[in-house]
């Protein structure tokens, strides 16, 4: 997938600490808000613009649960300053579906039970259609690799694995 | 935790970038963020203005005269692993790249950032236990602590922090260059120059101004990279840091003997270790194992572990050996 730099803003200076105000451009919609610069991409998402499907597990970069994409990149938006996203596309599990339809991955976890609580599933699911865009998912081993940034406590690996296999061996895969 | 009130500075240009942060003694520059977005918010370091430097342009890779490689200081280190020209020269470059972290946090973190990336040691991390790195003067808590991932090569009476990084281990290896711009102009330093090893002054961890940026690494041409490895030995197979890893490339000359080799050790450092004896004592001689734990035990000689963690001195041997041998077959 071409990696969609958007402009980013011209110089505003230096801002903060207190609220500034911050667009952000999250499943193709444009938000503008309110921010001090300390908030993470993290809690903008769930705090501000209640798209509370991203989830905030460790808040320190170990668990992959908050995975998003920016400009089409998986990241953790935890360690992710929400004014640095600025200028960027943000993707986030909400905008996965498209009219009304579950994404292929979104179907697939479902059918291959490939959850337990479905506490990490948001960011599993994200970083597995990010990991067959990449193409590095040719080998079960590539796959347990390239996941292995998303932790799930409750060891779903198996399932969540066949699901990813299931997408990248359909014709139309992800 | 919540992260203390900082203010926040889009830098546009190289220049707008060390002005700002020459400027503010509490201000730091923002790359990938991976380590700092993090240590902000455990309050283990606390600038109150971060100078976001990810919109400059910096995210090349280009061909230097003579066949090395310059790599921009914001390429991201999933985007260096995977391009051709690092591939084919050095690809124990790229496999320790793979090797490092998650897919996630390698879209995120720049080159220049793993470079200034900080120690895990946990005690550097809580933001209360003695720590000479974090509290210049107020005592080490890992020499008599938990530090079975702690280092055994390099360390001082004041610090024995392991360096994290898993490129940086390639990279000395390379003799790559740092090149930085800083409030004085340009400056590039030799990457064995820019890792200070912990000696008085913890604290300390590179020769760089307050303000001073990397902007890119020169990785000069290195012919017998091209058959060079990266191994990781860890606790878990993937996303964990190294109990020991291996940067080797060698090459042998018709009578049998190392004509070249580069070698260099991560997880056993407080710096990424270029292991110039053992080198030294393999060159001219062929690599059977016992000339190669030789070489390994000449490099350990000076090794200072503790009762949990000097098993990485057997380890890492066993890693060389192994790895050496493998290469020359």
């Amino acid at each position: 997938m071409a990696i969609n730099h958007s402009t980013a803003p011209a110089d505003t200076g230096v801002r903060g600490p207190e609220r500034e105000p911050v667009t952000l451009d999250v499943n193709g919609a444009t938000y503008p808000i309110e921010l001090e610069p300390r908030v993470s991409l993290l809690d903008a998402l769930r705090e501000h613009l209640d798209l509370t499907g991203t989830k905030k597990g460790c808040d320190q970069g170990t668990c992959g649960a908050c995975t998003v994409w920016v400009d089409g990149r998986r990241v953790l938006s935890c360690l992710t300053l929400a004014m640095s996203c600025e200028g960027h596309q943000v993707s986030t599990i909400e905008g996965i579906a498209q009219d009304g339809e579950l994404h292929p991955m979104q179907q697939a976890f479902v059918d291959h039970d490939a959850f337990q609580c479905g506490y990490c599933t948001p960011g599993q699911i994200m970083s597995a259609i990010a990991l067959l865009r990449e193409g590095n998912a040719t080998t079960d081993a590539d796959i347990a690799e390239h996941m292995s940034g998303n932790l799930c406590r409750c060891q779903a690996y198996p399932n969540i694995h066949a699901a990813i296999r299931e997408v990248r061996d359909a014709d139309d895969g992800g | 935790m919540a992260m203390r009130p900082i203010t926040f500075f889009r830098a546009g240009s190289i220049d707008d970038a060390v002005a700002a942060v020459s400027a503010n003694p509490d201000s730091a520059f923002l790359a990938g963020g991976t380590t700092e977005i993090d240590l902000l918010r455990l309050g283990v370091i606390q600038p109150t203005l971060l100078v976001d430097v990810n919109e400059l342009p910096l995210t090349y890779l280009e061909d230097t005269e003579g066949g090395g490689v310059r790599i921009g200081a914001m390429a991201r280190m999933s985007d260096v692993a995977r391009a051709p020209r690092i591939v084919e020269r050095y690809p124990g470059m790229s496999q320790a790249l793979l090797l490092g972290a998650s897919e996630q946090l390698r879209n995120m973190a720049s080159m220049g950032g793993n470079m200034c990336q900080r120690t895990r040691c946990a005690y550097f991390r809580d933001g209360q236990s003695p720590c000479n790195k974090r509290e210049p003067g107020s005592g080490c808590s890992a020499l008599t602590g938990v530090n079975r991932g702690h280092a055994v090569l390099g360390t001082s009476d004041h610090c024995i922090a392991t360096h994290p990084s898993d490129v940086a281990v390639a990279l000395v290896a390379l003799d790559a260059t740092i090149r930085t711009i800083g409030p004085d102009g340009t400056n590039t330093i030799p990457i064995e120059r820019f890792f200070l090893r912990p000696e008085d002054t913890p604290s300390v961890e590179h020769p760089l101004a307050h303000g001073e940026l990397i902007v890119a690494i020169d990785v000069p041409n290195v012919p017998v990279a091209r058959t060079s490895r990266y191994v990781k030995h860890r606790d878990r197979v993937s996303y964990e840091f190294a109990l020991v890893s291996v940067f080797s490339a060698m090459r042998v000359d018709d009578a049998g003997n190392v004509a070249e080799l580069r070698l260099a050790l991560g997880g056993v450092g407080t710096v990424p270790w270029r292991a110039h004896r053992a080198e030294e004592a393999l060159i001219g001689r062929p690599a059977t194992p016992e000339n190669v734990a030789a070489a390994a035990d000449a490099e350990f000689a000076d090794a200072r572990t503790t009762p949990m963690n000097e098993f990485k001195v057997t380890f890492a041997k066993r890693a060389i050996v192994r790895e050496l041998s493998e290469v020359s077959s």
